[in-house]
């Protein structure tokens, strides 16, 4: 069975530290060139692979990572 | 237990006191001369009657943090010690008073400095009430002169330290707290409820309902502008301390041309030399200060108007001294006899430094 | 290039505890306290004890805890958050009394607390972050940092014959009849995050036995002081850290694991040098 994920960064709280991008299986997640008003250069998603495994947002040390899934 | 007259050694009516006065906890470690309090309860084993846990620390630095935690949870929590054991306390005591927990510490004081002597001193007063560990607080500072004040004060320190969120220094020596006298002891006071601890203390950590917001027990505060005010606050209280506590004992004042100020066993010693005073013809009254902090700066300057010379009697170097020199301003002659080392003088020698120093 | 599709509430399967507050923290990016902090939340959350549950905070980074854990909680003088779980539990048996202690305040300053709360088999939990340095107070040595390793006060890398070995303060707890449960994990991958998750739910699940102590230490990275990138920082921890602090159970019921041989406890004490 396969499945369909998303995540939720919260970028605003986001101080990107990079340890969901090497998390994710899927490597769907990058560090962004854009900053949030802490200037913490966020993560981001970049492409649709995202299985909703949930690893990212289990090594998140800030908690900022939501994820959804579905089965499809 | 029910009110009854026993002979009791100091130490024990504090112990005996505890058990009586709800205490719900004691966390103590061994230093002579005050050790009966911990072997009291320990052979009286509360935990089987009232449910007062009692356990022995590591040491005092344990003990007195064990109290932190133990009170920082709205329970009346005490510990005990001597002026070494009492040194190591300093940092949790002022932990106590940066977080404001009501809590009740006894100090047997022995002599200093170091290690020091195992006998009797009253030269802890700066550390009492100056503030012994870091920062701008202050511990309620009460002086008993005998066993019953032993035991009463311990109900009246409970009183104090939950109607101030503060700890409250029962501050004695090795003579009181190893004295046997005659004490009338008190019907017991049931420990607490789960629901009169928490309307005693809504602030304390016993876990968080649903309902309210989560409590936190700290003394810090990185923000400048914040801690100062938290610090103002802590001054306010002090002041109302100061207005409403004062505890003191005149005898003999009306008529006196000279007084003695003293606390605790100098103010028994010096109860014998008004005696032995009086019956000489010098008309000689006693201050007795019952709390050291708040310190009865009023009376002492109302008396600076009436005597002519106060002698400040103290098993220090001269300590109180100091404060009762501010609160005359120095209007009149103010000495200090003092023997220290774990020497307690006597009711002689100490009116003849009366007649010595200030008579004349 | 996103499922936004998906992003309804019947299809969310992870986010952020409600026994962490909102509150931002203030730990550095990478930092492994905020994982840490999470699945002790999460933990609470999942056994429902969010109203029974007291923390004890330490002096080092993670002084500021209470700020975000939804839950009573006190700030210990440095080193003695043993004394103060030991007397809130004492009096409140029905509780869940955990500390969250650093290397410095547990395993230096605190030792003899650490020590005696063990022994005396206090039914706490104690959770320990070893990032092998003082974080707070600007990267000096700990009584954890590695032989070679440098810090603010051992610029040039500790030295055994100036400072001494690295504590193991962990192993030495296992061999103290008060402890229950002692275990070593780290929270730098999400399965060493799951695993160490269920440790701390095993020493939490543990006080309601009222059989001793429960002791999590958390081998953890301090990217700022040790001076590295978070990802440099966790491949760092890999290959230098758990050489010295192997991760796993080493007492589990009250019984040292079967792998702990004697050796591996006491004598077997790798001293990697490192050049860093």
């Amino acid at each position: 069975m396969a499945f369909k994920g998303q995540i939720v960064i919260d970028t605003e709280h986001c101080k990107g530290c990079g340890v969901c991008v090497e998390a994710c299986p899927m490597k769907c997640i990058e560090i962004s060139k854009n900053v949030n008003s802490k200037g913490y250069n966020y993560t981001h998603t970049v492409n649709d692979k995202c299985i909703g495994c949930a690893s990212c947002a289990i090594v998140c040390p800030d908690g900022v990572i939501s994820v959804y899934k579905v089965k499809c | 237990m029910a009110k009854e007259l026993k002979l009791m050694k100091g130490n024990e009516a504090i112990a005996r006191a505890m058990i009586a006065s709800g205490t719900d906890g004691y966390f103590g470690y061994p230093i002579t001369p005050q050790s009966e309090v911990m072997e009291t309860l320990m052979a009286e084993k509360p935990w089987e009657t009232t449910g007062m846990v009692v356990l022995q620390a590591e040491s005092e630095l344990a003990s007195i943090n064990m109290v932190y935690g133990g009170a920082a949870t709205g329970k009346k929590v005490a510990t005990s010690s001597s002026s070494p054991g009492i040194s190591l306390m300093q940092e949790g005591l002022t932990y106590l008073a940066g977080a404001e927990i009501p809590c009740v510490i006894m100090n047997a004081m022995r002599g200093g400095p170091g290690l020091g002597t195992i006998q009797p001193a009253q030269s802890d007063y700066f550390q009492s009430v100056k503030g012994g560990g870091h920062g701008d607080y202050q511990l309620y500072t009460i002086a008993p002169s005998s066993v019953q004040e032993m035991y009463d004060f311990v109900f009246d320190a409970w009183d104090i330290a939950f109607k101030y969120r503060n700890p409250v220094l029962i501050l004695t020596d090795g003579a009181i707290g190893q004295c046997m006298e005659k004490c009338y002891t008190r019907d017991f006071i049931p420990r607490w409820t789960e629901e009169e601890r928490r309307q005693h203390a809504p602030w304390g950590t016993w876990g968080k309902p649903a309902n309210r917001s989560h409590n936190i027990i700290t003394s810090l505060e990185l923000e400048s502008s914040r801690q100062e005010v938290f610090n103002q606050k802590l001054q306010a209280k002090y002041r109302e301390m100061e207005e409403k506590e004062v505890r003191f004992e005149a005898l003999n004042c009306e008529d006196a041309d000279y007084i003695f100020v003293a606390y605790g066993t100098s103010a028994r010693i010096c109860m014998k030399s008004m005696e032995l005073a009086r019956a000489k013809g010098l008309k000689v009254g006693l201050l007795r200060l019952i709390t050291l902090y708040p310190f009865p700066k009023k009376q002492i300057a109302e008396l600076a108007k009436k005597v002519k010379g106060m002698l400040c009697v103290e098993m220090s170097a001269g300590q109180m001294i100091e404060d009762v020199k501010l609160a005359a301003n120095c209007s009149i002659p103010i000495e200090h006899y003092g023997r220290f080392g774990g020497i307690i003088p006597s009711p002689e020698e100490v009116l003849e430094a009366m007649e010595k120093e200030i008579v004349k | 290039m996103a499922n936004l599709d998906i992003v309804k509430p019947e299809n969310l399967v992870y986010t952020k505890t409600k026994v962490l507050t909102d509150n931002v923290m203030h730990y550095c990016p990478g930092c492994g306290h905020g994982t840490a902090h999470r699945i002790i939340a999460e933990v609470i959350d999942e056994m429902g004890i969010q109203d029974k549950t007291i923390g004890v905070s330490p002096v080092g980074c993670s002084v500021l805890a209470y700020n975000y854990f939804d839950v009573d909680f006190q700030e210990a003088a440095h080193g003695r958050a043993p004394a103060v779980a030991t007397a809130i539990k004492r009096l409140n048996p029905d509780c869940f009394v955990f500390t969250y202690q650093g290397d410095g305040d547990l395993a230096a300053i605190g030792t003899a607390e650490t020590i005696h709360a063990a022994n005396r088999g206090e039914n706490i939990t104690m959770v320990f972050i070893n990032n092998g340095i003082y974080g707070m107070t600007g990267g000096q040595m700990a009584p954890t940092t590695l032989v070679g390793m440098k810090s603010a006060t051992t610029p040039y890398g500790r030295r055994v014959d100036l400072n001494g070995y690295p504590l193991r303060i962990t192993e030495l707890l296992a061999t103290l009849p008060g402890t229950y449960y002692v275990t070593r994990q780290s929270v730098h991958t999400p399965a060493n995050v799951r695993k160490a998750k269920a440790a701390i739910r095993k020493a939490f699940e543990n006080q309601k036995l009222q059989k001793g102590l429960s002791f999590v230490e958390i081998c953890s990275s301090c990217n700022s002081g040790w001076k590295m990138t978070p990802v440099q920082a966790n491949k760092w921890m890999e290959e230098n850290m758990f050489p010295n602090y192997p991760l796993g159970d080493i007492k589990v019921d009250g019984k040292l694991c079967e792998n702990i041989t004697a050796d591996r406890l006491v004598l077997d004490h790798p001293l990697t040098v490192v050049n860093k």
